[in-house]
């Protein structure tokens, strides 16, 4: 008796794999993987879409930029995902490897721009910092304060130390790990632009360049920590002299207890980082797989959903959640470059 | 006497008085002894309370769901007849709340006004006018789920007291609020939406359907495996393998797979199943087969144990009057073992339940919206559910997370009772 049943349950779930492997041939919900930082809008997005048409709501993994491109290279067919969202444009190297793979054309979409803010509790006053401030302060090694040209270990414990208009509180920067996407840009956007600004480190070759600009001091002031912001939110709420690192739509989401500083005598708001004269921004991107375009059903339906006014515009719901929209020619350029499936060239 | 002298105990001196002597002593220790116990237990109990006390605490707010109503004009000019899937619906629920507040002129206002309630309104009363299109140029009072923020006031969760500056409602909001509650237009009732929803990034419109119906594909998956797996391995090795060097090798294999990290079977899961096989990502398949993996070795030791319990002498009476071997394991051994391979089987399947690490490598981590309705459909399961949630940075999703943790352990604590009223009811002593 027992036996039979072990028999028939097994058999049943035999005959289940073989019906849902012939299942999988035609997968019909968008595969989309990729960035932390563009999830938040993708999804809401995915669910818009879902909604308000009779295909299926895409499913959306996190997996960060890097990981979302290996897995978009590694092939065409259904098991691999058609959309990858990244905080970034695409490398070389990847693009090489999706051609690679057989991934030809591939159509860039830049959705808009995300600010990286340093923010601080409301029960603190704002500070107005500058480029070269943040560099002085969170760099490992950093020009010699007694002006002769050459890099010394970070000897600064205050703001006021790095520069006298700063108030005397100890340095405290609460700030994402090496591996996320908002490290990567704000490495770019504040500590090499603000190296490139001391003549001697500029003239270094390219590799103590970025071994000066890029890395961050480990003695105590810079504190990783992680990639969960609504964490470091907590931690500012706790203590006032910190101060944090994070993409622009937290702060949005949390005016009534942390501020922004200036950075470069800008505040970050929604207009100063859309403008462009907040300094410190990036744009946000996903790529499709035109390959997949026709096949899996949907995907151009939701492409036009994101491109459109009423999601990417300046009174988009994508604006409500923090997304910084492109200014309006831009955002024309890329609409029309998407509905005719202009593939990426690379050379 | 004789015999305290033959102890080589001094005269006048008897065993007892000694034992009498030493006897409060004794039983101090006994109690001192007994007492570690009990605070061994205490404290166990207190941190379990403290676990319970602050989920549920947390939790059961969101079992509720603030609803506003709305009267709301079915406008013909809106929702023309042509047309009504495609039609305005978010417009006729702005115009009902601007007719509701008249006052409200500019534009910031309005925005701040239309935020009040769930966006879900729209797609509300458009299944309402597909459903039946006569109500068109009616005015009807309907019930729509009111915003997150607004839920969150109501709940209690905001601080009134601080500056207006440093509040998500400000006292424009506090205004209408009150005047919607003096006009008995503000409920609290049971949040069926929790129950019966996808994933959502809006607060009160997200609910644990999807990641249950996911759990459960998985955990079936897991079962239909597992289950005949593990006893016919069980059987074989207890029964009718020889005991040499293999099959001791197998024995610490087992023993050993059972105390690998469950990441690793991820890892595995995605080498094999989905870049060899070549199966779905992010389907229960390939999770109930990951999670087969991880609960085989449980199941194979427990059946084994349980196996080894049944006396050798009904083994030997079986075989004495003529039973073939496999007649003595699947009449006679098998079902004297059968509670204990059961509740070994249901520990595996809870231990499966709350595995979150596993799934991460193989795309179950991921923001699904549909319910899953098959072995392949992308779906997520609770554990991740809850940390997808704790991650959000709405405010609202807190006390969702405790809720979704909250109906996890219950899933639990019905299971480990399953296995522990069997083993009562069936277990057999000799």
């Amino acid at each position: 008796m027992i036996r039979k049943s072990i028999l028939l349950a097994t058999a049943t779930f035999f005959m289940a794999t073989a019906g849902s492997a012939y299942a999988a041939s035609a997968r019909d919900n968008i595969s989309i993987v990729g960035s932390s930082t563009v999830y938040p809008f993708a999804t809401v997005v995915a669910e818009q879409f879902g909604k308000t048409t009779s295909f299926k709501t895409p499913k959306i993994e996190s997996t960060g930029s890097g990981g979302g491109f290996k897995l978009f290279c590694a092939g065409v067919g259904v098991e691999h995902p058609d959309i990858t969202n990244a905080s970034r444009a695409m490398k070389k190297s990847e693009y090489d490897k999706c051609q690679a793979n057989g991934v030809k054309e591939i159509v860039e979409v830049k959705i808009g721009y995300d600010g990286i803010v340093v923010a601080n509790s409301k029960k603190a006053s704002p500070l107005k910092l500058t480029r070269k401030d943040i560099f002085l302060a969170l760099a490992k090694n950093v020009p010699d304060p007694s002006g002769a040209e050459k890099l010394v270990p970070n000897p600064y414990k205050t703001w006021k130390d790095v520069n006298n208009s700063l108030p005397a509180a100890k340095i405290e920067v609460l700030g994402p790990p090496p591996t996320s996407g908002t490290r990567d840009a704000f490495v770019e956007l504040v500590m090499e632009e603000a190296a490139k600004g001391f003549p001697f480190i500029k003239a270094m070759d390219k590799n103590d360049f970025k071994a000066a600009a890029h890395t961050v001091r480990e003695d105590g002031p810079y504190v990783e920590a992680g990639e969960n912001d609504n964490l470091i939110v907590q931690k500012l709420n706790a203590n006032p002299d910190a101060l944090g690192i994070f993409g622009f739509s937290f702060l949005d989401q949390n005016t009534d207890t942390i501020q922004g500083s200036f950075v470069d005598g800008v505040q970050p708001t929604f207009e100063a980082i859309a403008d462009g004269s907040y300094p410190v921004s990036r744009p946000l991107f996903f790529y499709v797989k035109k390959a997949h375009v026709g096949v899996i059903p949907g995907i151009q339906e939701y492409l036009t959903e994101f491109t459109s006014e009423k999601t990417w515009g300046e009174d988009g719901y994508l604006s409500e959640k923090g997304l910084i929209p492109m200014p309006d020619q831009e955002r024309q350029q890329y609409q029309s470059d998407v509905k005719a499936l202009k593939p990426l060239m690379m050379k | 006497m004789n015999n305290a002298t033959a102890n080589g105990l001094p005269p006048g001196r008897r065993a007892i008085d000694i034992v009498n002597a030493g006897l409060s002593k004794r039983y101090r220790r006994e109690r001192r002894f007994r007492l570690y116990g009990i605070s061994a237990i205490l404290a166990s109990l207190l941190f379990l309370s403290f676990l319970f006390g602050s989920i549920i605490s947390k939790g059961y707010t969101a079992f509720q769901q603030t609803f506003i109503r709305l009267d709301i004009f079915f406008d013909p000019a809106i929702l023309s007849q042509e047309s009504l899937t495609t039609a305005n619906y978010p417009g006729v629920v702005k115009q009902s709340l601007r007719q509701m507040f008249p006052e409200v002129t500019t534009r910031q206002d309005k925005r701040m006004l239309y935020g009040m309630v769930s966006n879900d309104a729209a797609f509300q009363v458009r299944k309402l006018v597909l459903d039946s299109p006569e109500m068109i140029g009616q005015t009807l009072p309907i019930w729509v789920a009111a915003d997150d923020d607004i839920d969150m006031l109501m709940k209690g969760h905001f601080d009134l007291d601080v500056p207006e500056s440093e509040r998500r409602i400000n006292d424009v909001q506090l205004a209408w609020v009150d005047r919607l509650q003096q006009e008995n237009r503000v409920e609290k009732r049971f949040n069926r939406t929790f129950f019966t929803a996808g994933d959502s990034r809006e607060p009160e419109q997200a609910g644990i359907l999807g990641a249950v119906m996911g759990s459960f594909y998985t955990l079936l998956v897991t079962l239909l495996l597992s289950f005949p797996i593990g006893i016919a391995s069980a059987v074989y090795l207890e029964e009718f393998a020889p005991k040499n060097r293999w099959t001791d090798l197998i024995e610490v294999n087992i023993n050993n797979l059972a105390a690998v990290p469950s990441i690793v079977f991820g890892l595995l899961g995605l080498a094999v199943f989905l870049n060899f096989f070549g199966l779905p990502r992010s389907a229960p398949l390939v999770g109930g087969l990951v999670l087969t993996l991880m609960t085989l070795p449980t199941i194979i030791i427990a059946s084994r144990a349980s196996l080894q319990s049944v006396p050798p002498s009904i083994r030997e009476a079986a075989l004495g009057i003529g039973a073939s071997k496999m007649q003595m394991v699947t009449h006679h051994v098998l079902p004297l073992a059968l509670p204990g391979i059961l509740t070994g089987t249901i520990i595996g399947m809870a231990r499966a339940l709350g595995e979150s690490a596993p799934l991460l490598m193989i795309g179950m981590v991921a923001f699904i919206v549909d319910i899953p309705g098959g072995l392949t459909d992308s779906a997520t399961v609770l554990p991740v559910q809850i940390f997808l949630w704790a991650d959000s940075p709405e405010r609202a999703f807190v006390e969702r997370t405790s809720a979704a943790t909250i109906v996890l352990l219950a899933f639990l604590i019905v299971m480990n009772a399953t296995a522990v009223i069997l083993r009562k009811k069936f277990e057999r002593r000799w």
